[in-house]
């Protein structure tokens, strides 16, 4: 109890002192524990080119703040193609995503102890490994080439989707599905009368947000060679073209404020 | 009865499920878009079959590193990777919070002047729309490679981040309790601590372990670029085709990304 | 001791809701505004404390102007000003300790209000002020958790810990039961009495307010179209201010004797037996 009387006087405190003491030390510990990772960190750290980095910074911009306008030309079907790889990537995405959330989510799976662990591990393995890492891979298997970037962009939208699917599948009123399985209805029927509706504006929903996430992550898969208008950055910071990079930067800035505008409206609209 | 007869039987009733858009021309049209769009896209992709046919063998080679990963013979590198990936992560989700706190301030139409409004949103939405990787290779062209460069780009991506949901929250606030709070005479900062911090705090906490959490993913991937972390690691192996390690790496990442989502979901529900 | 002259409040959506209004409040009298929906009683009362900047008109008090004083002696002002609102605007995840204490916030500085340390004079008053308000066992519950009386205890002690000279309350008996209502009203009636502290209330229960206040203020429009005791507030009075309806039952008869103010013994027993449910209302003053 904060509150403790002391020879008639009645004191107050915001916490009892154990809950007080649990506080400092949770704060003691954090602070310790990010003084420990800094000093890490700074050990590794050249310091010399941090102290240089203002002037880097400054020589940085000054190579930036002059455009090469004519370069935009060029960059138009690059970025073609990074909108055709999160576009197709989504697609492909969703599609692999909606049959692994119903397996995933303990009202719908076929069985719970051997499929819904499966699906589950595939959604987890999707969801921790960036679509970078699974460009390199691809790009390594395949060859380089907007095909691994589509590819890579599905692999990592089916962790993405399938969790937020599966836990909408999980959360669905159980009402309508009783009173379809009460009319005799077959499984599949009852998914698609009972719960299909119930999630359809989810997945659009989570679709389109993924889309979104999935311009921006499209703009670097080039960086290690699958495709899209990262190609073209990476040439252009190779070369020290930094006033290409401004344009790039700028159609990037510009593509991905359209697509989350885009990506905003629908989910509106869906609501 | 009569005019029953004289007509014959009325046609049988149809239905049919009533599209979601309504206006036929606007479906067919979106319908159509959809169609050229799909046709368009897939036609410019070119596919080199011979190439994927040769690279089956090392799509095998990488499924059977994965069967069995070799976890010994770069042992010391994952290991130094993950140290460093680890403390990368809170490192910058720390900065990142404390940072994100004044910003989302600023950011907050109900709190702040419009010129500070501006700059503050303009700082949101730079952050959000580059991917961590471009504002990695900033960061990595002014502080040279190694984790600083990938501290700051995580920093700066959390921020952008968490801001822009703070902002919000705080915009969503309940404004009587700021009014009553302000009728007793209390300063700015005291009505901040008073009547806004009550309000957002628990989902700030939130939000800020979610973001540990996405931090420590990323920071798997920066070191692709030079800016520290198991990245490094995992391109290194990738590059020497080092499949078993590789896997290695991988399942280790599949792990740790566990064990940050449980334990940060465990203490997301202890705090609040 | 307050004294508004000419206030007018034009909201920038163009609304007039005050409309040149002269008042004079003496010191301790506890006066009820009343009024149809829409006809200023918040705005005014918010432009006293300047919750609302008013956009012509002048606000003293104790000779003092309250309307053009800049942030820091507009925030010390405000510490002289206490105000309880109608959805008791308590901050709902603060304890109940925190949320009366917050009404000392403007005598202490940030660091200490911070880390919470209250000097001790404070807590003790706020224990006093808890036991008088009667929820001294909630001290550590959350505000959430309580029901609207407790909530609306809590937000009369946090305005008196701020040991005001007057008292701004804006219908705090709005969201309240008929039983609640009559028990909230007589504490802050009593509670003015006892340290001779001013008050203008908003109310729309007009029964309620002429049972406890010596003054009422009727604005329609705002303007200002009835000051006096409630005993000359009759039908057409009502009208004037409301417009037309039944005022039987409502306003008192013209040969009906002003009663003394009912003491809280008078007030209390007769609602035991009143039904709960809001009803019963009509009866309560006729009878
Ligand atoms: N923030 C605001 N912006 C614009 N107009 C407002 C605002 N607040 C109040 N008004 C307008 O001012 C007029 C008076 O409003 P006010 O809230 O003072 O009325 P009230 O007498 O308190 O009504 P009620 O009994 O319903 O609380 C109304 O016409 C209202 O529409
Ligand atoms: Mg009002």
């Amino acid at each position: 109890m904060p509150v403790t009387v002391t020879g008639g006087q009645r004191c107050w405190q915001r916490r009892d002192r154990a809950a007080q003491l649990r506080i400092w030390l949770v704060w003691l510990v954090g602070t310790a524990l990010f003084m420990a990772a800094w000093s890490f960190i700074s050990a590794q750290t050249i310091w010399m080119f941090v102290w240089d980095s203002p002037a880097q910074a400054y020589d940085l911009a000054s190579r930036m703040v002059n455009p090469r306008w004519d370069y935009f030309e060029r960059i138009l079907w690059p970025l073609w193609d990074t909108i055709n790889i999160a576009t197709l990537g989504t697609l492909l995405g969703v599609i692999i995503a909606i049959p692994i959330a119903f397996l995933a989510a303990h009202n719908t799976t076929p069985s719970r102890a051997l499929i819904r662990p499966l699906a589950l591990l595939i959604i987890v393995s999707s969801r921790s490994i960036n679509s970078l890492i699974w460009a390199l891979l691809l790009v390594l298997i395949m060859g380089p080439g907007i095909l691994a970037g589509i590819i890579a962009i599905a692999l990592r939208s089916i962790g993405f989707i399938g969790k937020l699917l599966y836990e909408a599948i999980e959360e669905v009123s159980n009402e309508p599905v009783e009173a379809i399985e009460a009319t005799g209805a077959s499984r599949m029927q009852v998914l698609s009368y009972g719960i299909w509706p119930q999630v359809l504006p989810t997945v659009a929903g989570i679709s389109v947000y993924r889309w979104d996430i999935n311009i921006r992550e499209a703009t670097v898969l080039g960086l290690v060679g699958a495709g899209g208008i990262g190609i073209q950055l990476q040439a252009s910071i190779n070369n020290l073209a930094w006033n290409q990079v401004t344009v790039i930067f700028l159609a990037i800035l510009a593509t991905v404020f359209v697509s989350e505008w885009i990506s905003a409206r629908v989910r509106h609209a869906l609501i | 009865m009569t005019l029953l007869e004289v007509r014959g039987s009325p046609p049988p009733r149809q239905w049919r499920k009533q599209p979601f858009i309504v206006n036929p021309w606007v479906r067919w049209g979106l319908y159509l878009g959809a169609l050229v769009y799909l046709v368009l896209a897939i036609g410019s992709l070119e596919f080199n079959w011979a190439r994927i046919i040769a690279g089956m063998d090392r799509g095998a080679a990488f499924i059977a590193g994965f069967l069995k990963p070799d976890f010994t013979s770069r042992w010391q590198d994952i290991y130094e990777g993950f140290l460093e990936s680890l403390t990368m992560t809170v490192v910058a989700t720390v900065i990142g919070v404390l940072l994100s706190i004044p910003v989302a301030l600023g950011a907050a139409r109900n709190l702040a002047p419009l010129p500070v409004y501006l700059v503050c949103r303009g700082i949101i939405a730079v952050s959000r729309a580059f991917q961590e990787i471009i504002i990695a290779i900033v960061f990595v062209a002014m502080f040279g490679f190694g984790p600083l460069a990938g501290v700051a780009t995580l920093a700066f991506s959390s921020i952008g981040f968490l801001a822009k949901l703070l902002a919000e929250d705080i915009e969503d606030i309940d404004r009587q309790q700021v009014e009553a709070i302000q009728a007793t005479g209390a300063s700015w900062l005291q009505i901040l601590n008073y009547a806004i911090q009550p309000q957002v705090a628990a989902r700030f906490i939130g939000l800020s372990l979610y973001r540990l959490d996405i931090n420590f993913r990323e920071s798997a991937v920066i070191g692709i670029v030079g800016a520290g972390g198991i990245g490094a690691t995992l391109n290194t192996a990738i590059a020497r085709y080092e499949y078993d390690s590789a896997a290695a790496v991988l399942l280790c990442i599949i792990a740790v990304v566990l064990l940050v989502e449980y334990s940060s979901g465990f203490l997301r529900r202890r705090l609040l | 001791m307050l004294t508004i002259e000419q206030l007018t409040k034009r909201y920038s959506t163009g609304d007039l809701a005050l409309d040149s209004v002269d008042l004079q409040v003496t010191k301790g009298q506890v006066i009820a505004l009343i009024g149809p929906s829409g006809a200023g009683k918040s705005t005014l009362i918010r432009c006293v404390n300047r919750l609302v900047e008013p956009t012509h008109g002048r606000i003293w008090l104790n000779n003092e102007q309250i309307t053009g004083l800049r942030s820091r002696s507009l925030r010390r002002m405000r510490c002289r000003i206490g105000m309880i609102f109608q959805e008791y605007a308590l901050v709902e995840r603060l304890t109940v300790m925190e949320n009366v204490l917050s009404g000392r916030l403007g005598y202490i500085g940030f660091w200490r209000s911070f880390f919470r340390r209250f000097p001790e004079t404070d807590i003790e008053r706020a224990f006093d002020l808890l036991e008088r308000v009667g929820i001294e066992d909630m001290v550590d519950k959350r505000a959430d958790a309580l029901s609207g009386g407790q909530r609306q205890r809590v937000g009369i002690a946090r305005a008196l810990i701020q040991n005001p000279e007057i008292l701004l309350i804006d219908e705090p008996t709005a969201s309240l039961d008929p039983k609640t209502s009559r028990q909230i009203m007589q504490l802050i009636v009593d509670l003015c009495r006892e340290s001779g502290l001013a008050a203008i209330i908003n109310i729309h229960d007009v029964q309620l307010a002429m049972m406890f206040v010596e003054r009422v203020i009727g604005l329609r429009q705002g303007r200002v179209v009835y000051d006096g005791s409630p005993a000359q507030l009759n039908a057409a009075r009502l009208t004037e201010i409301y417009g037309e309806a039944d005022w039987t039952g409502t306003a008192r008869e013209e040969q009906d004797e002003q009663r003394d103010l009912p003491t809280s013994a008078e007030v209390i027993v007769p609602l035991i037996e009143l039904p709960e449910t809001g009803v019963g209302r009509q009866r309560v003053v006729g009878s």
